[in-house]
């Protein structure tokens, strides 16, 4: 076997988009006094990885429940796919696409793994009332939403813990676990908020693979957030960062990293 | 034995299960949380495309195929297209690092493999450049693997596509490779993971194995309902026996679970009737239950603790049919429905007919609990070489401390250095390209030197105490045989690995792995803060806990005059885990004490001084491959010692 060919045998990760999934524009979110955000801006391709990072009170958990539709921006717009949706809800925003994990996990401690991940088919069970109390179509629709779950547990490697209340389960494998349901909604856009925060590099490691599967095997468009930005900006196609509400860089990781603005606001003024 | 020339070899008699049970389950695997099944009839054809396949890109009578992974059918699948063609499989530790596969994929001269996913197609990419042979490269999960651009990187699927292809183009080709095959034909070659120098790659002939497995066929009265689990690692002789060739002989079916984690489970669900495994399953089955047992309410705890005990008095009785007190019997019987039953159920036990434990020496007391609950488990006494069978317990004659009776068709004697060589059917053609070793291990006159030594007692059981090499004699005389005494700790659930000195020195001391499962889960219990193994290593009460299990040991040793001047006075507990990465442990996790004792040897010092602290730094492979040092400041206990005490009468 040719060594040349060997060692180039994974694809280079700079890549093409033509698409864009989600613009944001101009938004602006303030808590009384507080200005959270004050007008950030960007645009996502669909089908790439993109991050937003920043110190710690950046504004980035803000950036992302606006996007998911927890928080209404006081100006400004988003628009998924070519259509307006500033002001749809959360559960709008989840039938359109949008799944998400949270900073700190937020899945139902005393249920299975099966069955956190089975409610985020949720959105997805075309069934009614009527239907659900009738055996047979109640049955059918279950065994098909088992199925996709399935298919989700063996591309998470978790088919060991797949009985097992999450709650009994290490922070890594529960974090495991929420990326699942958000899978199971089977996503246009994932938004992952800092999916690597407390993980030891191992953990990371395998996250970010995780990830970086999710993107190739279902060509889903992932935002994520992050503070380290070691791990990001591996991943990642195009990377914003924010601090104290506003956007200092924005573009593909070699040029942030090199961005003095960032460093500064990674480690100071000198 | 004469052999049909119709059924001489594997393949041979994959096509003769297709003809006699064409419907029966050959395999399952655990997919999607669902077991799949294959038939006779469907493994037949898919070997036949498979290997037609690789006749497709230029696989030639005598090539080698490696086979890395976990127990997957289409890896099963694999050995046995290899061997339709004439090559040979040589089955890789899935865990060996790519240095390790580098060896055996350059030695044994392999130019394809089968391998299981990314992580494996990675490991083999790494070392291409260093392996000329090698050419070709198929994968069975091609998950992660779409973007590889890798010239003769393909996946099974198009294996099989291009197998169909080719057997519709030459119609002829396959029957006539079948037939061309004999049973004098290279089988497999397995790598032995020895405990010292290179691996070695034992040569086996379909006939060595098909004598060995008809007679083990024979011996246990095995049929095509048997059910049996593949979840050890496909490199070991065991498994390419239990497995592979006994299944392909007796016709029955082979589990392969979901995943390495979830074996217990899908065992539970499987009910395999037939089962082998390394005395350490037997030892992490036994610390799980007892590691729930003790998070159990009070009444469970109370009536499983009555039952052991009740068990403990009568269980091995019963099961070997001898007379037992009738409130026993009654006794015993209810503790199958309220103890008993229920446990064998969660441990996947409830249907056993046939357990064997080998590769090493089971705990006495492991073997017994198990036994006592009626759970058939007999020692079996193996080797590659031997194409695994060398001594064997019959059913009701069961000793926990042999290795039971010399196996039909072979010869055991003891040599004058007390050395166990034997003679069989089975007995390998030679270590591969290795004409020097061989001559060491198969001498001129036909037997075989196992490495071990042991002794016949009374009875025409056999006894194996340790490797020849290893036993060795305190400076006062007493007998020291590490393995023997590393057992009996290791049988503690908190102890999971023992390394024990003495050999020429005035008396024995350990070092100590604990098992974290364990200990772990004592510490919280008990409140015991710990951030890592290494704190919880070092924590003083974890010492003391320790220091009571040797002392028990030390008690029980007291016992035997032969033995009790070997009590261990002082040990440590080590700050990391034994590990076969950093060449501790071989991959069947046996010791390596020469390597131990070079890494730890400032920590032997100590034990053999006044000290109450010993020093040690020394590298570390982390998971990724990248090296690390680590250093320690270990605390070293004394032991509480007992004297001998002759029995009264």
């Amino acid at each position: 076997m040719d060594a040349a060919e060997a060692q180039s045998h994974e694809t280079e990760r700079v890549r093409q988009f033509k698409d864009l999934i989600l613009e944001v524009d101009g938004v602006f979110v303030s808590f009384g006094g507080v200005k959270a955000l004050q007008n950030v801006g960007f645009s996502v391709y669909k089908g790439e990885i993109f991050s937003i990072i920043g110190p710690n009170g950046a504004g980035k958990t803000s950036m992302l429940n606006v996007i998911s539709g927890f928080y209404k921006p006081s100006a400004g717009s988003i628009v998924f796919d070519g259509r307006d949706r500033t002001s749809a809800s959360p559960e709008q925003v989840a039938r359109m696409g949008f799944a998400r994990t949270f900073q700190n996990i937020a899945l139902f401690k005393g249920m299975s793994t099966l069955d956190n991940i089975m409610t985020g088919r949720i959105v997805k069970v075309k069934s009614n009332f009527l239907k659900e109390a009738l055996y047979y179509p109640a049955r059918n629709d279950e065994v098909a939403q088992r199925e996709f779950v399935e298919g989700i547990i063996d591309f998470l490697e978790i088919q060991s813990i797949r009985k097992t209340p999450v709650g009994k389960l290490p922070y890594g494998l529960q974090k495991r676990v929420e990326l699942g349901r958000a899978l199971a909604m089977e996503p246009e856009i994932l938004l992952l908020d800092e999916p690597m925060a407390g993980m030891n590099l191992e953990e990371k490691e395998d996250m970010a693979r995780f990830v970086l599967d999710v993107n190739d095997e279902f060509g889903t468009t992932v935002v994520l957030i992050e503070h380290d930005m070691g791990v990001v900006m591996d991943i990642s196609d195009h990377v914003v960062v924010l601090d104290h509400g506003e956007r200092i860089a924005y573009g593909v990781p070699d040029e942030v990293r090199t961005n003095k603005d960032v460093i500064r606001a990674y480690l100071g003024e000198h | 034995m004469k052999i049909d020339h119709e059924l001489d070899t594997f393949p041979k008699l994959l096509f003769n299960r297709k003809r006699l049970t064409p419907e029966r389950p050959a395999m399952r695997e655990k997919d999607f949380g669902i077991w799949q099944t294959w038939t006779w009839a469907e493994v037949a054809d898919e070997v036949r495309n498979l290997a037609c396949g690789l006749a497709a890109s230029g696989y030639q009578r005598g090539d080698k195929l490696a086979i890395v992974g976990d127990n997957r059918p289409r890896l099963y699948w694999g050995m046995a297209a290899a061997q339709c063609l004439g090559g040979v499989p040589v089955p890789l530790y899935q865990d060996s690092v790519a240095e390790e596969m580098e060896y055996v994929i350059n030695h044994a001269d392999v130019r394809f493999a089968l391998v299981e996913d990314q992580e494996q197609v990675d490991k083999i990419l790494e070392i291409s450049e260093r392996c000329p042979k090698l050419e070709y490269i198929f994968y069975d999960d091609p998950r992660g693997l779409r973007h590889y651009s890798v010239k003769n990187l393909s996946d099974y699927g198009s294996l099989i596509e291009h197998g169909k292809q080719f057997d519709s183009d030459h119609p002829e080709f396959f029957s006539s490779e079948l037939q061309k095959g004999s049973g004098r034909d290279i089988s497999v070659i397995l790598y032995t993971s020895g405990t010292t120098g290179f691996p070695k790659g034992v040569i086996l002939t379909h006939r060595n194995i098909l004598v060995t497995v008809i007679n083990s066929i024979e011996f246990d009265a095995l049929t095509e309902k048997e059910e049996c689990m593949a979840y050890l690692p496909m490199a070991w002789v065991g498994d390419h026996i239990f497995s592979y060739a006994q299944s392909y002989v007796a016709g029955f079916c082979v589990s392969c679970p979901e995943s390495g984690a979830t074996v217990m489970h899908d065992m539970q669900e499987i009910g395999p009737t037939y089962f082998f495994s390394p005395p350490r399953i037997f030892e992490n089955i036994l610390t799980t239950v007892l590691v729930r047992m003790e998070d159990s309410s009070w009444i469970k705890r109370k009536m499983f603790d009555y039952f052991i005990r009740v068990a403990k008095r009568c269980g091995v009785q019963i099961l070997q049919k001898e007379s037992v007190s009738l409130v026993d019997r009654v006794l015993y019987f209810l503790g199958n429905i309220l103890v008993y039953g229920p446990l064998k159920n969660t441990m996947g036990f409830s249907r056993i007919r046939v357990a064997y434990t080998a590769g090493e020496a089971i705990g006495p007391e492991i073997f017994e609990f198990f036994r006592s609950l009626g759970i058939n488990v007999k020692q079996l006494y193996g080797q590659t070489e031997a194409s695994v069978y060398i001594t064997v317990q019959t059913d009701n004659d069961v000793k926990a401390d042999t290795c039971g009776v010399p196996f039909p068709d072979v010869d055991v004697k003891i040599s004058d250095s007390g050395e166990v060589r034997y003679k069989s059917p089975g007995v390998f053609q030679s270590y591969y390209k290795n004409p020097a070793a061989t001559l060491e291990t198969r001498t001129g006159d036909g037997w075989v030197s196992t490495g071990d030594a042991g002794y016949f007692d009374d009875a025409g059981h056999l006894k194996i105490i340790d490797r020849v090499k290893d036993v060795g004699r305190l400076n006062h005389g007493t007998l020291f045989a590490p393995k023997f005494l590393e057992n009996k700790l290791k049988f503690f659930p908190q102890i999971r690995e023992a390394v024990t000195f003495g050999d020429g020195r005035d008396y024995v001391s350990a070092f100590i792995n604990i098992d974290l499962d364990a200990v772990s889960n004592w510490a919280e219990r008990n409140n015991v803060p710990y951030a890592s193994y290494q704190e919880l290593a070092a924590d003083s009460q974890v010492y003391e806990m320790i220091n009571d299990c040797i002392a028990k040991t030390n008690a029980d040793l007291a016992k035997d005059s032969e033995i009790s001047g070997s009590q261990i006075k002082r040990f440590l507990i080590l700050h990391k885990e034994l590990d076969a990465d950093d060449g501790e442990l071989t991959r069947t996790r046996k010791v390596r004490r020469r390597i131990i004792s070079e890494r730890f040897g400032s920590l032997i010092d100590s034990l053999y001084s006044d000290d109450t602290r010993g020093y040690i730094k020394n590298e570390v492979t982390f998971e990724d491959g990248r090296k690390g040092m680590m250093e320690a400041d270990l605390q070293i206990q004394d032991v509480k010692t007992f004297d001998h005490l002759k029995k009264a009468g």
